[in-house]
């Protein structure tokens, strides 16, 4: 049954419901958790790492961990934050992340946590690997040199069915997100765009549409990843 | 014993190159060749990558210029969407994007007059290496020094509030612009506080050519006589004969001024135009099919473009063009050091242009896109500051780009500052015993005065390291000389 517990976050007494993930806790008190494979909506999976963070003294994804009472939670400590940085970094050089020519570039998540984290360079070396843009679908481009394998897609976008419009193919290092060949002909440009929107980085782009935002209006233009959440006025209840 | 000279790398050009200049055992002059150590792999990245990324991707060719690039490709695009072949924009499409154009020709022609020119022209060119620099203007002539940056900002401020952002933005989109001017950037650059306000500019771009003038008047022998040869110019012109620098017709007149090149159809110009590769150099030579390799070579930038444009649709910057028609008896100006002069009355022009789109509702309001029938391969052309920028794309049928082929500026100027490098190097080395750095200087001067942009621009300002050497004619080294 649903019921009001007390969590502490960071030496901050937090009010939460009882069926929620740490994340959505942290979200509602106003508190910022980073991550990449968390949607709002969307059965979270706990892929990226990023939204790492302390219960009860034990390392748990804050995206699939519902808040118990009285549990005590770390998130802005140093040793979280140099490891999510460092999940960044590795994301920025597995894949070929080409932000100066990138329409997704201010839209884009993966970058916006460069940003908040600081990141001038990654420190471990590119890997450049050697991907394919596959353009042959006619409302949609899906660049596999961004894709960071988060699935938002495989499980945001489905037909009426519940089936994914897009699917995990090969595996090991060779796994990659592609269109379902049969459900991705019905792709409508709706569900193209809320594709594009779902993606956190620019692997899916709707055609023709790009740079259509100039740079100033652009999501993370003005503030950065999360301020929206740390900016939220909490009401004592 | 022969000797071969190599000055490397060339300071105050935009980039890198080297020029080798051949000595036989008299010490006469063999062979002077400008080599060009970059390498571009544009054409190439650009492979596979949607269309309407182009404009974005390819601007990353320059630092200084990128603006021209990023409009060449969007001019490329508009016509594979169906835009129209240059001129089918809406006006507020237009008039952005042209806006964009003039605050980046102003803004790269004023760090060349100032920055890398002056120096040369106020301090002589065998004054003192360290205090021929922007440094030493700036402590000869504050007044000038902050001018130049000024102006400079102006024009960077002008390409900020068109294309979101000083350097590498993403303003122009296929078919059109992605943002108008708000009324708070209007009023800005208009008005001018903090910074100056655009009377001040057109100003300030006048009393450059003034101190031009002035400067000429005292030293015709290095303006008028330090380099000349017959050279064909080339340019984009309106239909009507006017300078226009960000579209028309592709037109170019021979060292005496006739027509060898009759307003065509810039889609067409691979009918027209031809280029050459030759083993020395990355950078290849471009040349009129007709006329062909040996004597079809032709000049682009400002120079030319005085030389093309019937006239200007400014006033201020027509009562100039009159005056330097005038001194050239109506025949084109095969002086290239005359190249400063036409670069300063196109700043003035452009600070007058600027006003003139500042001040005109359609960069307020209005439709920002327009599109038709898509086609496959598009053509863009615009006059960069250092000359004629050639875009050419084809893509496929899912959106991806297959081929593109770019003839930048510089390489346009491939011939022309070959022959301008043999010349100096003639008049001011031939027969010397020794090699020093005001010769070495004389040869950069004459480069400089194209502007050319080598490859990126890191090393724009100050002196950097330079490097002679001298070499046998088997190669041994016979003398070295840093800097
Ligand atoms: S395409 Fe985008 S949303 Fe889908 S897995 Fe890749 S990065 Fe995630």
């Amino acid at each position: 049954m649903n019921k009001v517990v007390k969590i502490d976050i960071d030496g901050l007494e937090c009010i939460a419901n009882s069926d929620q993930y740490i994340i959505e806790a942290a979200r509602e008190n106003g508190i910022y958790i980073p991550t990449l494979c968390n949607y709002p909506g969307v059965k979270p999976k706990g892929g990226c790492r990023i939204c790492t963070v302390r219960v009860n003294g034990k390392q748990m994804t804050a995206c699939t961990t519902p808040v118990s009472d009285g549990m005590r939670i770390e998130n802005n400590t140093e040793e979280l934050i140099n490891l999510r940085k460092s999940i960044v970094e590795l994301l920025l050089v597995e894949g070929n992340h080409f932000c100066p020519s990138c329409e997704k570039s201010g839209n884009c998540e993966l970058q916006a946590l460069a940003y908040r984290f600081g990141i001038m360079a990654p420190r471990f070396p590119y890997l450049f690997p050697v991907r394919k843009v596959d353009a042959s679908h006619p409302k949609i481009i899906k660049d596999q040199n961004r894709c960071i394998l988060c699935k938002r897609c495989i499980r945001a976008i489905t037909d009426e069915k519940g089936r994914s419009v897009f699917a995990y193919r090969r595996r090991s290092s060779r796994v990659e997100v592609v269109v379902d060949s049969k459900l991705g002909k019905q792709l409508t440009d709706e569900l193209a765009q809320k594709a594009m929107d779902v993606c956190p980085v620019g692997s899916i782009l709707v055609k023709e549409k790009g740079f259509i935002t100039p740079i100033g209006e652009r999501k993370y233009d003005k503030n950065p990843i999360g301020s929206d959440i740390e900016n939220i006025t909490i009401t004592k209840r | 014993m022969g000797q071969k000279i190599t000055i490397d790398p060339v300071t105050r050009v935009e980039g890198h190159g080297k020029v080798t200049i051949h000595l036989d055992n008299d010490g006469n002059i063999e062979q002077t060749r400008l080599h060009i150590v970059e390498f571009r792999g544009f054409e190439r990245f650009v492979q596979g990558r949607p269309y309407w990324e182009a404009p974005v991707l390819v601007q990353r060719l320059c630092g200084i210029c990128p603006v021209s690039h990023h409009l060449a490709a969007a001019k490329a695009m508009d016509v594979i969407v169906g835009a129209g072949t240059g001129d089918g924009l809406t006006p507020t499409g237009e008039k952005m994007r042209r806006l964009m154009h003039y605050g980046q020709v102003f803004q790269s022609h004023t760090l060349h007059f100032f920055h890398l020119a002056s120096p040369d022209l106020l301090f002589g060119i065998d004054s003192d290496p360290l205090k021929r620099n922007i440094i030493g203007i700036a402590m000869e002539n504050r007044e000038l020094a902050v001018q130049a940056v000024m102006m400079r900002k102006y024009g960077q401020e002008v390409i900020k509030a068109t294309a979101g952002k000083k350097i590498h933005g993403t303003g122009a989109i296929p078919g059109g612009i992605n943002k108008h001017l708000s009324e708070e950037e209007r009023d800005y650059l208009l008005n001018g506080e903090p910074m100056v306000n655009i009377d001040q500019i057109i100003s300030w771009s006048q009393g450059a050519l003034d101190f031009f003038h002035d400067y000429h008047q005292k030293n015709k022998e290095i303006i008028d006589r330090f380099i000349e040869f017959p050279s064909s110019y080339l340019s984009l012109v309106r239909k009507d004969g006017a300078l226009d620098i960000y579209h028309g017709v592709l037109r170019a007149v021979d060292s005496k001024g006739k027509k060898i090149l009759h307003d065509i159809d810039y889609h067409e110009y691979y009918r027209y135009i031809d280029e050459e590769v030759r083993s020395w150099s990355y950078m290849k030579f471009p040349y009129l099919k007709e006329y062909g390799r040996e004597t079809g070579w032709y000049t682009v930038g400002p120079l030319a473009r005085m030389n093309t444009a019937d006239f200007i649709d400014t006033p201020l910057a027509q009562k100039e063009l009159e005056i330097f028609k005038a001194y050239n008896n109506g025949k084109p100006s095969n002086k290239p050091m005359h190249m400063h002069w036409s670069r300063l009355i196109e700043i003035l022009h452009c600070a007058e242009k600027m006003k003139e789109l500042l001040n005109d509702p359609d960069v307020l309001e209005g439709e920002l896109v327009v599109k038709g029938n898509k086609t496959d391969e598009g053509v863009g052309l615009v006059e960069a500051p250092r000359g004629t920028l050639f875009h050419h794309y084809k893509i496929n049928e899912d959106d991806q780009i297959v081929m593109a082929n770019l003839i930048v500026s510089t390489t346009n100027n491939n011939q022309p500052m070959n022959e301008a490098v043999n010349q100096v190097a003639n008049k001011v080395m031939k027969g010397q015993p020794k090699i020093t750095e005001g010769m070495m200087n004389a040869v950069e001067v004459a480069i400089r005065a194209y502007d050319p942009c080598l490859s990126c621009a890191t090393h724009a300002l100050g002196q950097m390291p330079l490097e002679i050497t001298v070499l046998d004619s088997q190669n041994n080294i016979i003398d070295s000389k840093h800097s």
